[in-house]
């Protein structure tokens, strides 16, 4: 039986193959529990502040597409992200930012250096919401339909990867 | 040597068994504490590969042992604390996967691998038992082989 011979080898390209799948994915990526899912309920207060600043109410009003970003001050990446961010703000996409873990004056100083991309801002002083969230670590953006999480980017936006992936997934959700 | 012995089986043993998550917090009914520890034990890290948060010191994993104690003073059975994890975080913050449709391969491959493995064994020995009753040698060759092995002997 010639076909006996190449058994071995079968089996040492099928393990090749799950092993050069396995090993190019990114651990870092961990699948979301929450897409497709309706947003947690929350409600954070303004920076700095005790008033509200938004709440999921306010996510569920809205009609369009929305993002929903976690960032820091002190998240280096964050400052990566940042000129993307004003990017969908000037293409009139409404970015809801919360701010996680930060002094109310760090991120005030952030915003005003850096420019304001977002349309409310918040702040999650002890980091419960973000967990709600599913949220692993700063930044990450939530793309939001009616009140229902469509899909989640962890870590900085890349300009490799904006107008390919992000913008693109954006606007297949708004259609 | 008894000494060295010693010192051997000292380098082997895992401390890390032993570990707990320190937190400045603790629940103070020791029983709930173990309880806690217990669960912390059985949830991912999620911004550390491969660790619990009863391992990490990672701001996350002190937040998730922070929500951990609060669910079991609260009440909530350990099933109930990781259906909250597992809610947010999916499958994935559970160190040890659940068995079901997506994981069925991950839990029996390992058997159907010692399977194959038992197949192959006894394929092999069927095949070496059927080969073995072979023809004795003949009068004629082993004469020859006789004058053969005498041959080498000489030179």
């Amino acid at each position: 039986m010639w076909i006996k011979k190449f058994i071995p080898f079968l089996i040492f390209c099928v393990i090749s193959l799950a092993l050069y799948v396995g090993l190019n994915l990114n651990p870092g990526i961990i699948p979301s529990a929450l897409i497709n899912k309706p947003i947690p309920e929350f409600s954070l207060p303004v920076v700095g502040g005790e008033e509200v600043g938004f709440s999921s109410a306010d996510l569920i009003a809205e009609d369009e597409v929305v993002l929903v970003n976690f960032f820091a001050s002190w998240c280096a990446p964050c400052y990566v992200e940042h000129p993307y961010l004003m990017k969908l703000k000037e293409r009139g996409y409404k970015i809801y930012g919360v701010s996680y873990k930060d002094k109310a004056r760090a991120t005030n100083k952030f915003i005003t250096t850096q420019g304001d991309p977002y349309y409310k801002i918040a702040a999650d002083e002890d980091g419960r919401v973000a967990i709600d969230w599913g949220w692993s670590g700063v930044p990450e953006t939530y793309i939001i339909k009616n009140g229902v999480i469509k899909y989640k980017h962890v870590g900085p936006i890349h300009e490799m990867e904006f107008e390919d992936k992000i913008m693109s997934i954006i606007e297949s959700i708004d259609q | 040597m008894r000494m060295f012995a010693a010192f051997i089986i000292w380098l082997m043993m895992s401390f890390s068994v032993l570990a707990v998550g320190v937190d400045e917090v603790r629940l103070s009914d020791p029983a709930e504490e173990a309880r806690a520890q217990n669960i912390m034990k059985q949830l991912r890290c999620l911004v550390c590969q491969n660790q619990s948060i009863v391992d990490s010191d990672a701001g996350l994993a002190k937040d998730l042992r922070i929500i951990v104690r609060e669910r079991v003073i609260e009440g909530d059975d350990d099933q109930q604390v990781l259906t909250y994890m597992t809610s947010r975080y999916g499958d994935w913050v559970l160190l040890k996967p659940p068995f079901d449709g997506a994981t069925i391969v991950l839990w029996l491959s390992p058997f159907l691998l010692l399977m194959i493995g038992f197949f192959v064994i006894y394929k092999n020995q069927t095949a070496r038992k059927t080969t073995g009753n072979s023809v004795p040698l003949s009068a004629e060759e082993k004469k020859r082989l006789k004058s053969l092995l005498k041959d080498k002997g000489n030179k």
